[in-house]
């Protein structure tokens, strides 16, 4: 038996459920320590936790890209989780969003204000757009209505929400930061993937 | 012209050490009482209650120890601070490489609780110790005709993993015109509540210019210059869009990334409201500085 066969056999023992209980709890987890100013949310909680969530759901999203390529590979299947992974993701982009506009900036007319005037903050506010309807079809019932083709060509506007929330992290970065700019280059790396290699379908067909 | 600055504060109004060690214990066994802090928190929003040590020694934007608010601390042990010297030159008239007790000698310590504002919208006060720079000048001796002050920080790339990383192009270089350098709110610190700067505060020497957004207190300062010319400051030169020569506090004046109307004072916690941001960070005493210029456009 092959390692990959050896992981997904152990992995089919694993429910999808799973990865909604650990972001559940890491959430909390990271609530409770900003909330007790415990480790990095010593002195400024708001705006460290603001960035814990961003990064997660940025994190979240990459790999939620990875599945089909580490699938094809690598052979291991991770595609069940993948839905579950998606919407965790979505569910810390929304914390994420939360976070700045209850903690951080404090009020509607604030909020309104920031998406208007601040390029980075309007991408990212893009992006948390095009995850909604992602996340309200997350589901069985949405695949069968919509059509499995029609579900599918939908759900590549994750595509398009994962570029602008990393280019959303590029430009509040002060100066030349490298952290950005290596999810930027993993996200484009992983979406082009999947045109490279369809093309090369379509040539040998 | 500059008149001395008439420090109000004394020691007395400097948190007690033993009490700003203690203060977030002490805030924990208060919460009961958050109610009464509530109805007199009006009242004294003017008086200015100092950030503990803790919050100004592990919260700092000092990007040659990396970009995030707590690498400067776990950093800049690395800072190699003694022996320092500064090298003095341009427009004066005893310039040379100074020994840094040698540029201080005789010249007088003082305490200064100012208000420190930083371009991403946070604030902090801290209870600088500190040299009038104007007294520094004078005893170099400005020569007639400058007009401009440039200062450098210190690089030390081996020591330094912002600089091995070229998060900007260093030696962090800033400038202020000769009238904002002169003038009595305008300090070189060397301390804060009495202790010396730690490395991640910018020792063993700074700039502080309390209306001004902290970028322009340079840290960890090795150079002087006198010049006729505005100097490059390395923020400027960095995004010319976003960061302007004179960067004074102003809430009427937005940053691309920031609104600047309003800001979050450090220590409040998850839950620590904003408050609104005073023109000069609340020095209007240096409004005269500025006369006849357009602060919309000399941002």
């Amino acid at each position: 038996m092959s390692v990959s066969q050896t992981i997904n056999g152990g992995l089919r023992r694993v429910p999808a459920w799973t990865i909604y209980i650990v972001g559940a709890v890491y959430a909390v987890w990271e609530f409770w320590r900003a909330l007790n100013q415990i480790g990095p949310y010593l002195v400024e909680p708001i705006n460290v936790l603001e960035r814990a969530y961003g990064e997660i759901a940025l994190i979240l999203l990459v790999a939620g890209l990875m599945v089909t390529p580490l699938r094809k590979w690598t052979g291991v299947n991770l595609i069940k989780f993948r839905r579950a992974i998606g919407v965790t993701a979505f569910f810390f982009v929304l914390a994420h969003f939360l976070v700045f506009a209850i903690l951080d900036v404090q009020s509607v007319s604030r909020v309104w204000t920031e998406i208007v005037k601040r390029p980075y903050v309007t991408v990212g506010m893009a992006s948390f757009l095009m995850l909604i309807p992602l996340a309200v079809t997350s589901n069985n019932l949405s695949v069968r209505k919509l059509g499995a083709a029609t579900w599918r060509k939908m759900h590549k506007l994750t595509y398009p929400a994962a570029i602008l929330g990393a280019i959303h992290y590029l430009w509040l970065v002060k100066g030349f930061q490298l952290e950005p700019i290596i999810y930027i280059l993993v996200i484009v790396g992983l979406i082009a993937t999947r045109y490279v290699s369809s093309e090369r379908r379509q040539q040998s067909a | 012209m500059a008149y001395r600055w008439i420090n109000t504060l004394t020691k007395d109004d400097i948190t007690p050490k033993a009490a700003y060690l203690n203060r977030r214990q002490i805030l924990a066994g208060t919460v009961g009482l958050g109610a009464i802090g509530l109805a007199g928190g009006a009242s004294a929003q003017d008086a200015l209650e100092p950030n503990t040590l803790e919050e100004i020694t592990s919260y700092n934007n000092f990007y040659e120890f990396g970009t995030g608010k707590g690498d400067p601390a776990a950093n800049a042990h690395k800072l190699q601070t003694s022996p320092w010297s500064i090298k003095v030159d341009g427009m004066v008239d005893n310039p040379g490489e100074y020994a840094l007790d040698d540029l201080l000698a005789g010249l007088t310590v003082e305490d200064r609780l100012y208000r420190f504002r930083c371009v991403e919208a946070w604030s902090m006060v801290i209870p600088w110790n500190g040299i009038e720079l104007a007294d520094i000048l004078n005893k170099v001796g400005v020569q007639s005709g400058a007009k401009y002050v440039a200062f450098e920080t210190a690089v030390q790339p081996e020591n330094m993993i912002g600089v091995q990383r070229r998060v900007l192009d260093f030696p962090y270089v800033e400038g202020l015109r000769l009238d904002e350098a002169m003038h009595p709110l305008t300090i070189m610190a060397t301390g804060i509540y009495d202790e010396p700067l730690y490395n991640q505060n910018g020792a063993p020497i700074r700039l502080v210019v309390p209306w001004k957004y902290g970028f322009k207190s340079i840290k960890s300062i090795v150079g002087i210059r006198l010049t006729d010319t505005q100097p490059p400051i390395s923020w400027n030169v960095a995004n010319p869009r976003e960061y302007g020569f004179y960067s004074n506090v102003n809430p009427t004046v937005d940053h691309p990334r920031w609104s600047q109307a309003s800001e979050r004072r450090i220590g409040g916690g998850l839950f620590a409201s904003r408050q609104d941001t005073l023109m000069f960070n609340g020095y209007p005493e240096v409004a005269s500085l500025y006369e006849g210029q357009d602060l919309t456009v000399d941002i």
